[in-house]
């Protein structure tokens, strides 16, 4: 164990901050799921930051990225995140959907599908649940039926992250006539086909996070088929891993939040309840162990290790420690707490705990159900019976 | 930049698993309770002979010279077995702080002495039966009390592997060492005691999965069902993330800074944590068995509860956090950063 950074990994610090201080944009953009122009002006973003190389820094060059090592990765979200720089708009496709086509994906997919990924020419949505098939996701019924060198696609799929304004989706597919994780296959289609109808559906923020897509007769070529036919489940799995393991949430967001929360409370502390002190805290010790764990997790990985079922503890872990991270905020602001901005600007808050609450309130849903994730522990980890 | 543990890291800490798991057994513990004992010499005999006494003392003291993060691994599979010799807290603590002070120290060429420590934090001194000499804290000094010079009045704790005294000593009687690094010990205490907390918290874990799966109720085993399921999962949580804080703290504690020390704090919080909540977790899903004496995992409880106190309370490590957290700059680019005298 060194737990010091190299002389090259301190440099390429300072190269990664120095080109964020002269690009990340001087205002906060809109949400990207707040409307169409927000949405673009991530994608707008996308393109800034691949016109530095830095769309998917991990990636090999050849497929838009700069064939940079997982701590080099870490050190650049440590940077982007503290640069105050824009959301990723398309982080269904670079953390999920990309890790996965690199490892099941053929030469020629990843040629088309990885450098217009990494740019943000061609943003991604996810079509994993229909509504049916939630935490029971093995009860997928949309279909896809061959027809020669193309699948037609039919179906209903719901809570699509991004789905409202994206590009692509990609999702899970039955041949029909198949029973539970068999005959499923993983294929990609084009939201502004023709045969694809979809809904924005209002997060509770009232933004239009996701949406519903409904597929009838909708053409793709098998191309658009990532891995083998009826393979779809075991890829799916492996995505599953790789979002909830590693990439799906940087801890730097984390500790970015935290430090902000320990500024909240030097400016309150005050006037507010002595006791809120212990979790702010704990705020901290949390964001910590996150990233230990995640530095730990990149060493084993970069040694030639697989991500595993423990990929569920962290997605528990983080899950709860930002609603605690933003519950306590709120405590802290108290009486104010309710306030939207503008109206919020007096309290001091740069932040904007009380949307990043509600947000945070997804977490132990989104990506696989906190419930989910302890039955995977359980009986993946544990080897307690089903 | 590395987060992994070398072979021989992990070789040394798979002896000491295989070591005291072979004769730290269940029976073991029951015979040294019937006998009102907390101490096997023929264990301590094995454990000297395989040199981890000497892990920690610098090669000049006839010691190995290895590192904080060699023996924590140690200290996780003593915690395990819920170890009742005192390896950790002599070898870890006291021994190196003796060999700090006087590095020619007759008592330091026999790596079976156990050399007991009295930090002004701790109102009870541990081990002092077995102890061929006292260390104790007065005014940042450290005195060295030999057994013959000291009254002990042993003080009775829940956790019957575990023998407590209150030690009356003489200072004109005692050897007087000098201003000692008391921190560097409450420190290496604090992150031993944190690396045991893990090893109880995985045993209180293994012990209620091997129930989990063999006790039936409604006709399933009851670790099938997703309530109880839920414990554990949880449990296990608490260890993923408890663990890379341990091994950080203890790759990090030479720096004796308050990021250091702040780390070691964060390890004995959370792992301690981790102990006490997968031991009632474990005591949960035995059911009315968990609550009685015959099953073991009280044991594990007992000792967590036991360290989560000593060595400084939760809350005193809570405020040396904090004094990090609010004066020294944070962020994402601050898990590794050292200490900055104008934050």
């Amino acid at each position: 164990m060194d737990l010091t950074y190299t002389p090259d990994q301190i440099a390429f610090r300072a190269e990664v901050r120095s080109w964020l201080e002269a690009h990340v944009p001087k205002e906060p953009l809109e949400h990207y799921d707040a409307t169409r122009a927000g949405f673009e002006a991530h994608r707008q973003w996308e393109a800034t930051l691949k016109s530095g190389d830095w769309g998917m820094v991990t990636w090999p060059k050849e497929y838009g990225g700069r064939g940079l090592d997982l701590i080099q990765w870490l050190i650049f979200e440590e940077e982007y995140y503290r640069a105050g720089a824009p959301g990723r708009v398309n982080q269904n496709g670079i953390f999920l959907l990309g890790p996965t086509l690199m490892e099941f994906g053929t030469h020629e997919q990843k040629q088309r599908f990885l450098p217009p990924m990494a740019s943000g020419e061609e943003i991604w949505a996810q079509a994993w649940s229909e509504p049916q098939a939630g935490s029971d996701l093995a009860g997928v019924r949309s279909t896809a039926v061959r027809e020669g060198d193309d699948y037609v696609l039919n179906g209903h799929k719901i809570w699509s992250s991004r789905a409202a304004f994206a590009d692509w989706a990609f999702g899970l597919f039955r041949e029909p006539g198949s029973e539970r994780h068999k005959g499923m296959s993983l294929i990609f289609f084009r939201l502004d086909q023709e045969g694809v109808t979809r809904n924005p559906i209002r997060k509770i923020n009232g933004h239009v996070g996701f949406a519903e897509i409904f597929l009838e007769n909708v053409r793709v070529p098998s191309f658009n088929r990532l891995g083998e036919e009826g393979q779809g489940w075991h890829i799916c799995m492996a995505t599953a891993g790789f979002e909830r393991g590693l990439m799906l949430r940087s801890p730097a967001r984390f500790q970015q939040a935290a430090a902000a929360l320990a500024a909240l409370w030097q400016s309150r502390k005050d006037t507010c309840d002595p006791l809120l002190e212990a979790d702010v805290v704990r705020a901290h010790m949390n964001a910590e162990a996150y990233a230990l764990n995640i530095y730990q997790t990149a060493s084993r990985l970069m040694a030639g290790a697989k991500i595993g079922p423990e990929a569920s503890t962290n997605k528990i872990f983080w899950s709860e420690m930002d609603i605690h991270l933003h519950e306590t905020a709120l405590a802290i602001l108290g009486a104010e707490a309710e306030l939207l901005p503008p109206a919020n600007k007096p309290a001091g808050a740069e932040h904007e705990w009380l949307d990043d609450y509600i947000f945070s309130l997804a977490g132990p849903i989104y990506a696989g159900s906190n419930e989910i994730q302890r039955n995977i522990i359980a009986e993946r980890m544990l080897g307690l019976p089903r | 930049m590395d987060f992994t543990l070398t072979d021989e890291q992990q070789m040394f800490a798979e002896t000491a698993r295989t070591l005291l798991g072979d004769t730290c057994t269940p029976e073991h513990w029951r015979k040294l309770m019937e006998q009102g004992q907390a101490f096997d010499a023929s264990r301590w005999a094995q454990i000297v002979e395989n040199g981890f006494t000497l892990l920690l003392l610098p090669e000049a003291a006839g010691g190995l010279g290895l590192s904080e993060l060699d023996l924590a691994l140690i200290a996780i599979e003593a915690g395990y077995v819920a170890l009742p010799e005192p390896l950790v807290e002599s070898a870890g603590v006291g021994a190196p702080l003796l060999a700090s002070l006087a590095p020619d120290h007759p008592l330091l060429t026999d790596p079976a002495a156990i050399i007991a420590v009295a930090p002004a934090i701790n109102p009870v001194v541990a081990n002092a039966d077995v102890a061929a000499a006292i260390l104790i804290e007065q005014d940042g000094h450290a005195y060295l009390c030999a057994p013959e010079t000291v009254t002990l009045t042993p003080a009775e704790t829940i956790d019957p592997l575990r023998r407590l005294f209150r030690v009356e000593w003489d200072e004109a009687r005692a050897e007087d060492l000098g201003p000692a690094n008391w921190d560097l010990a409450l420190d290496r205490a604090s992150l031993f005691a944190a690396a045991q907390g893990l090893g109880l918290a995985q045993r209180s874990v293994d012990l209620a999965i091997a129930y989990a799966k063999d006790r039936t109720q409604f006709g399933k085993p009851i670790g099938s069902y997703q309530a109880v399921k839920h414990h554990l999962a949880s449990a296990q949580t608490a260890i993923e993330f408890a663990r890379p804080v341990v091994l950080a703290a203890a790759a990090d504690i030479g720096h004796g800074d308050l990021q250091a020390r702040a780390r070691v704090s964060h390890a004995k919080i959370v792992a301690l944590e981790a102990a006490e909540k997968a031991a009632r977790a474990s005591i949960q899903v035995y059911g009315a068995m968990g609550y009685s004496w015959e099953v073991d995992v009280h044991l594990f409880l007992k000792r967590a509860l036991a360290l989560k106190g000593a060595w400084g309370t939760p809350a005193y490590h809570r405020n040396r956090v904090a004094t990090r957290v609010f004066t020294q700059p944070l962020g994402a680019d601050q898990t590794f950063a050292r200490e900055t005298e104008h934050a």
